[in-house]
Protein backbone atom coordinates (compact mmCIF):
# COMPACT_ATOMS: atom_id res chain seq x y z
CA UNK A 1 0.00 0.00 0.00
CA UNK A 2 1.35 3.40 -0.87
CA UNK A 3 2.35 5.85 1.81
CA UNK A 4 0.65 9.21 2.03
CA UNK A 5 1.73 12.38 3.76
CA UNK A 6 -1.17 13.95 5.56
CA UNK A 7 -1.50 17.45 6.90
CA UNK A 8 -4.58 18.44 8.86
CA UNK A 9 -5.23 22.05 9.77
CA UNK A 10 -7.59 22.58 12.67
CA UNK A 11 -8.87 26.14 12.94
CA UNK A 12 -11.26 27.79 15.39
CA UNK A 13 -14.61 28.35 13.69
CA UNK A 14 -15.00 31.79 12.23
CA UNK A 15 -17.99 32.56 14.46
CA UNK A 16 -15.94 31.82 17.56
CA UNK A 17 -14.15 34.50 19.51
CA UNK A 18 -10.43 33.80 19.10
CA UNK A 19 -8.68 35.80 21.83
CA UNK A 20 -5.33 34.32 20.92
CA UNK A 21 -5.74 35.50 17.32
CA UNK A 22 -6.85 38.93 18.51
CA UNK A 23 -3.87 39.25 20.80
CA UNK A 24 -1.47 38.35 18.02
CA UNK A 25 -3.23 40.81 15.72
CA UNK A 26 -2.71 43.61 18.21
CA UNK A 27 0.92 42.62 18.59
CA UNK A 28 1.41 42.73 14.80
CA UNK A 29 -0.21 46.16 14.66
CA UNK A 30 2.11 47.35 17.41
CA UNK A 31 5.05 46.15 15.32
CA UNK A 32 3.87 48.33 12.44
CA UNK A 33 1.99 45.70 10.41
CA UNK A 34 -1.17 47.72 10.61
CA UNK A 35 -2.89 46.30 7.56
CA UNK A 36 -3.38 42.89 9.20
CA UNK A 37 -6.97 41.87 9.98
CA UNK A 38 -8.79 38.77 11.13
CA UNK A 39 -5.93 36.79 12.67
CA UNK A 40 -6.95 33.29 13.73
CA UNK A 41 -4.69 30.66 15.14
CA UNK A 42 -5.12 26.94 14.86
CA UNK A 43 -2.90 23.91 14.75
CA UNK A 44 -1.32 21.66 12.16
CA UNK A 45 -1.21 17.90 12.62
CA UNK A 46 1.04 15.95 10.29
CA UNK A 47 1.55 12.25 9.86
CA UNK A 48 2.14 9.44 7.37
CA UNK A 49 -0.58 7.01 6.51
CA UNK A 50 -0.49 3.77 4.51
CA UNK A 51 -3.61 3.48 2.45
CA UNK A 52 -4.92 1.78 -0.68
CA UNK A 53 -5.62 5.11 -2.39
CA UNK A 54 -5.66 8.86 -1.84
CA UNK A 55 -9.47 8.77 -1.63
CA UNK A 56 -9.41 6.10 1.05
CA UNK A 57 -6.69 8.02 2.90
CA UNK A 58 -8.86 11.12 2.89
CA UNK A 59 -11.90 9.20 4.11
CA UNK A 60 -9.83 7.76 6.92
CA UNK A 61 -8.41 11.14 7.90
CA UNK A 62 -11.88 12.70 7.83
CA UNK A 63 -13.01 10.04 10.32
CA UNK A 64 -9.98 10.82 12.49
CA UNK A 65 -10.91 14.50 12.46
CA UNK A 66 -14.52 13.82 13.30
CA UNK A 67 -13.67 11.50 16.17
CA UNK A 68 -10.59 13.04 17.70
CA UNK A 69 -8.54 15.65 15.92
CA UNK A 70 -11.16 18.42 15.83
CA UNK A 71 -14.07 19.38 18.05
CA UNK A 72 -17.00 20.17 15.72
CA UNK A 73 -18.49 22.64 18.20
CA UNK A 74 -15.43 24.86 18.14
CA UNK A 75 -13.28 23.89 15.17
CA UNK A 76 -13.19 23.35 11.42
CA UNK A 77 -10.67 21.03 9.82
CA UNK A 78 -8.93 21.03 6.45
CA UNK A 79 -7.24 17.94 5.05
CA UNK A 80 -4.37 17.74 2.59
CA UNK A 81 -3.26 14.30 1.44
CA UNK A 82 -0.39 13.72 -0.94
CA UNK A 83 1.57 10.71 -1.99
CA UNK A 84 4.84 10.35 -0.16
CA UNK A 85 7.84 10.94 -2.44
CA UNK B 1 -23.81 3.13 52.16
CA UNK B 2 -23.90 5.11 48.96
CA UNK B 3 -20.99 4.17 46.73
CA UNK B 4 -19.19 7.00 44.96
CA UNK B 5 -16.57 6.22 42.31
CA UNK B 6 -14.00 8.91 41.55
CA UNK B 7 -12.41 8.23 38.17
CA UNK B 8 -8.70 8.89 37.83
CA UNK B 9 -7.14 9.71 34.48
CA UNK B 10 -3.41 10.17 34.06
CA UNK B 11 -3.10 13.83 35.01
CA UNK B 12 -6.20 14.10 37.21
CA UNK B 13 -5.17 16.01 40.32
CA UNK B 14 -8.36 16.89 42.20
CA UNK B 15 -9.18 13.24 42.77
CA UNK B 16 -8.11 13.11 46.42
CA UNK B 17 -10.00 16.28 47.38
CA UNK B 18 -13.09 15.05 45.58
CA UNK B 19 -12.93 11.64 47.25
CA UNK B 20 -12.55 13.30 50.62
CA UNK B 21 -15.49 15.64 50.04
CA UNK B 22 -17.79 12.70 49.34
CA UNK B 23 -16.39 10.78 52.31
CA UNK B 24 -17.11 13.80 54.52
CA UNK B 25 -20.66 13.72 53.20
CA UNK B 26 -21.02 10.13 54.37
CA UNK B 27 -20.44 8.15 51.18
CA UNK B 28 -18.34 5.05 50.67
CA UNK B 29 -15.71 6.34 48.28
CA UNK B 30 -13.11 4.73 46.03
CA UNK B 31 -11.00 5.45 42.98
CA UNK B 32 -11.46 3.85 39.57
CA UNK B 33 -8.44 3.96 37.27
CA UNK B 34 -9.29 5.08 33.74
CA UNK B 35 -8.24 1.74 32.25
CA UNK B 36 -10.71 -0.27 34.32
CA UNK B 37 -13.95 -1.29 32.71
CA UNK B 38 -16.01 -1.77 35.86
CA UNK B 39 -17.29 0.97 38.15
CA UNK B 40 -17.65 -1.62 40.93
CA UNK B 41 -21.28 -0.95 41.69
CA UNK B 42 -21.03 2.81 41.89
CA UNK B 43 -24.17 4.75 42.71
CA UNK B 44 -22.54 8.05 41.77
CA UNK B 45 -19.67 8.59 39.33
CA UNK B 46 -17.41 11.63 39.46
CA UNK B 47 -14.89 12.86 36.92
CA UNK B 48 -12.58 15.10 38.93
CA UNK B 49 -10.54 18.16 38.02
CA UNK B 50 -6.99 18.17 36.72
CA UNK B 51 -5.17 17.85 33.44
CA UNK B 52 -6.04 14.43 32.04
CA UNK B 53 -3.49 13.56 29.34
CA UNK B 54 -1.94 16.95 29.92
CA UNK B 55 -4.92 18.54 28.16
CA UNK B 56 -3.08 17.52 24.99
CA UNK B 57 -4.92 18.25 21.72
CA UNK B 58 -7.90 19.67 23.68
CA UNK B 59 -8.82 19.31 27.32
CA UNK B 60 -10.66 16.02 27.73
CA UNK B 61 -10.30 15.05 24.06
CA UNK B 62 -8.23 11.94 24.74
CA UNK B 63 -9.63 11.06 28.17
CA UNK B 64 -13.08 10.64 26.66
CA UNK B 65 -11.79 7.53 24.90
CA UNK B 66 -10.44 5.89 28.07
CA UNK B 67 -11.83 2.37 28.61
CA UNK B 68 -13.70 3.43 31.77
CA UNK B 69 -15.78 5.90 29.76
CA UNK B 70 -17.86 3.07 28.28
CA UNK B 71 -19.09 2.22 31.77
CA UNK B 72 -19.51 5.87 32.66
CA UNK B 73 -21.65 6.33 29.56
CA UNK B 74 -23.74 3.23 30.40
CA UNK B 75 -24.21 4.50 33.93
CA UNK B 76 -25.30 7.91 32.60
CA UNK B 77 -27.66 6.40 30.03
CA UNK B 78 -29.25 4.30 32.78
CA UNK B 79 -29.98 7.48 34.71
CA UNK B 80 -27.14 7.20 37.21
CA UNK B 81 -25.77 10.47 38.61
CA UNK B 82 -22.53 11.65 37.01
CA UNK B 83 -20.69 14.79 38.11
CA UNK B 84 -17.89 16.30 36.05
CA UNK B 85 -15.83 18.96 37.85
CA UNK B 86 -13.66 21.27 35.74
CA UNK B 87 -11.57 18.82 33.64
CA UNK B 88 -14.39 16.34 34.30
CA UNK B 89 -16.86 18.77 32.71
CA UNK B 90 -14.51 19.05 29.73
CA UNK B 91 -14.41 15.25 29.40
CA UNK B 92 -18.22 15.03 29.56
CA UNK B 93 -18.58 17.59 26.76
CA UNK B 94 -15.97 15.89 24.60
CA UNK B 95 -17.72 12.57 25.23
CA UNK B 96 -21.04 14.04 24.13
CA UNK B 97 -22.69 13.35 27.49
CA UNK B 98 -23.22 17.10 27.77
CA UNK B 99 -23.70 19.54 24.87
CA UNK B 100 -21.34 22.33 23.89
CA UNK B 101 -17.66 22.70 24.61
CA UNK B 102 -15.22 24.36 26.97
CA UNK B 103 -12.60 26.48 25.30
CA UNK B 104 -9.74 28.86 26.14
CA UNK B 105 -10.60 31.61 28.62
CA UNK B 106 -11.40 34.85 26.81
CA UNK B 107 -8.70 36.65 28.78
CA UNK B 108 -6.20 33.97 27.78
CA UNK B 109 -4.88 33.68 31.32
CA UNK B 110 -5.36 30.79 33.72
CA UNK B 111 -7.80 32.09 36.33
CA UNK B 112 -7.52 30.84 39.86
CA UNK B 113 -9.71 32.70 42.34
CA UNK B 114 -13.01 32.55 44.21
CA UNK B 115 -16.09 33.48 42.19
CA UNK B 116 -19.70 34.17 43.13
CA UNK B 117 -22.09 31.71 41.54
CA UNK B 118 -25.83 31.28 41.62
CA UNK B 119 -27.38 27.84 41.65
CA UNK B 120 -30.33 27.77 39.29
CA UNK B 121 -31.34 24.20 38.50
CA UNK B 122 -32.07 22.46 41.80
CA UNK B 123 -33.63 19.41 40.21
CA UNK B 124 -30.34 17.56 39.90
CA UNK B 125 -28.88 15.08 42.41
CA UNK B 126 -26.02 17.49 43.09
CA UNK B 127 -28.00 20.67 43.74
CA UNK B 128 -31.27 19.48 45.22
CA UNK B 129 -30.41 20.64 48.75
CA UNK B 130 -29.57 24.21 47.79
CA UNK B 131 -32.24 26.89 48.12
CA UNK B 132 -33.24 27.94 44.58
CA UNK B 133 -31.28 30.97 43.44
CA UNK B 134 -28.78 30.66 46.26
CA UNK B 135 -25.65 32.70 45.67
CA UNK B 136 -22.38 31.52 47.12
CA UNK B 137 -18.63 31.37 46.61
CA UNK B 138 -16.63 28.65 44.94
CA UNK B 139 -13.07 28.72 43.63
CA UNK B 140 -12.29 28.33 39.95
CA UNK B 141 -8.93 27.28 38.57
CA UNK B 142 -8.90 26.88 34.83
CA UNK B 143 -7.39 28.02 31.55
CA UNK B 144 -10.10 26.52 29.34
CA UNK B 145 -13.34 27.23 31.14
CA UNK B 146 -15.23 29.32 28.61
CA UNK B 147 -18.44 27.47 27.83
CA UNK B 148 -19.70 27.80 24.27
CA UNK B 149 -22.47 26.13 22.31
CA UNK B 150 -24.49 26.84 19.17
CA UNK B 151 -27.24 29.43 19.78
CA UNK B 152 -30.00 26.83 19.56
CA UNK B 153 -28.29 24.72 22.23
CA UNK B 154 -27.94 27.73 24.51
CA UNK B 155 -31.63 28.52 24.00
CA UNK B 156 -32.53 24.95 24.81
CA UNK B 157 -30.41 24.95 27.98
CA UNK B 158 -32.07 28.14 29.14
CA UNK B 159 -35.64 27.27 28.23
CA UNK B 160 -35.33 23.79 29.76
CA UNK B 161 -33.83 25.16 32.96
CA UNK B 162 -30.62 23.17 32.55
CA UNK B 163 -28.18 25.83 33.64
CA UNK B 164 -27.08 24.50 37.01
CA UNK B 165 -24.61 27.18 38.03
CA UNK B 166 -24.20 30.69 36.67
CA UNK B 167 -21.51 33.26 37.41
CA UNK B 168 -23.15 36.19 39.15
CA UNK B 169 -23.35 39.23 36.84
CA UNK B 170 -19.98 40.84 36.38
CA UNK B 171 -17.97 37.97 37.83
CA UNK B 172 -17.63 35.73 34.77
CA UNK B 173 -13.96 34.74 34.89
CA UNK B 174 -13.64 33.33 31.38
CA UNK B 175 -16.19 34.79 28.94
CA UNK B 176 -18.54 31.81 29.16
CA UNK B 177 -21.69 32.17 27.07
CA UNK B 178 -24.61 33.42 29.17
CA UNK B 179 -22.26 33.37 32.20
CA UNK B 180 -22.76 29.62 32.36
CA UNK B 181 -20.66 27.89 35.03
CA UNK B 182 -22.36 24.50 34.93
CA UNK B 183 -25.08 22.60 33.08
CA UNK B 184 -27.10 19.41 33.18
CA UNK B 185 -28.29 17.01 30.51
CA UNK B 186 -31.97 16.76 29.63
CA UNK B 187 -32.56 13.96 32.17
CA UNK B 188 -30.78 16.01 34.85
CA UNK B 189 -28.57 13.14 36.01
CA UNK B 190 -25.37 14.30 34.31
CA UNK B 191 -23.98 17.58 35.60
CA UNK B 192 -20.83 19.40 34.58
CA UNK B 193 -19.47 22.43 36.44
CA UNK B 194 -16.28 24.44 36.09
CA UNK B 195 -15.89 25.65 39.72
CA UNK B 196 -14.43 23.36 42.37
CA UNK B 197 -16.90 22.53 45.15
CA UNK B 198 -14.43 20.02 46.61
CA UNK B 199 -12.18 22.97 47.46
CA UNK B 200 -14.98 24.63 49.43
CA UNK B 201 -16.01 22.04 51.99
CA UNK B 202 -14.61 23.62 55.14
CA UNK B 203 -14.35 27.17 56.48
CA UNK B 204 -10.64 26.48 56.82
CA UNK B 205 -10.51 26.49 53.00
CA UNK B 206 -12.22 29.86 52.79
CA UNK B 207 -15.68 28.55 52.02
CA UNK B 208 -17.82 25.56 52.89
CA UNK B 209 -20.41 26.52 50.27
CA UNK B 210 -19.50 23.56 48.08
CA UNK B 211 -20.19 20.93 50.70
CA UNK B 212 -23.91 20.87 50.00
CA UNK B 213 -23.22 19.49 46.53
CA UNK B 214 -21.79 16.31 48.02
CA UNK B 215 -24.47 16.07 50.67
CA UNK B 216 -27.14 16.51 48.00
CA UNK B 217 -25.76 13.62 45.98
CA UNK B 218 -25.56 11.26 48.93
CA UNK B 219 -29.02 12.25 50.11
CA UNK B 220 -30.58 11.90 46.70
CA UNK B 221 -29.18 8.37 46.34
CA UNK B 222 -30.33 7.44 49.83
CA UNK B 223 -33.85 8.53 48.92
CA UNK B 224 -33.72 6.68 45.59
CA UNK B 225 -32.61 3.46 47.21
CA UNK B 226 -35.60 3.82 49.49
CA UNK B 227 -33.96 3.96 52.85
CA UNK B 228 -31.15 5.23 54.97
CA UNK B 229 -27.54 5.57 53.99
Amino acid sequence: MPDYEVEVKVMPRKSLLDPQGQTVEHALHALGFEQVRGVRIGRAIKFSLSSASAEEAERSVRAMCQRLLANPVTEDFFIAVKEAP
Amino acid sequence: MIRVAVVRFPGSNCDEDTLRAFALAGAQTYFVWHRERSLQGADVVVLPGGFAYGDYLRAGAIARFSPVMDSVTDHARAGGPVLGICNGFQVLCEAGLLPGALTRNAGLTFVSRPVRVRVEAIDTPFTRCYPPGAIFTLPVAHGEGRYIAPPEVLDELESEGRVVLRYVEGTNPNGSANDIAGIANRERNVVGIMPHPERAVDPLLGSADGFMMFVSAVQSMALTSGGGP
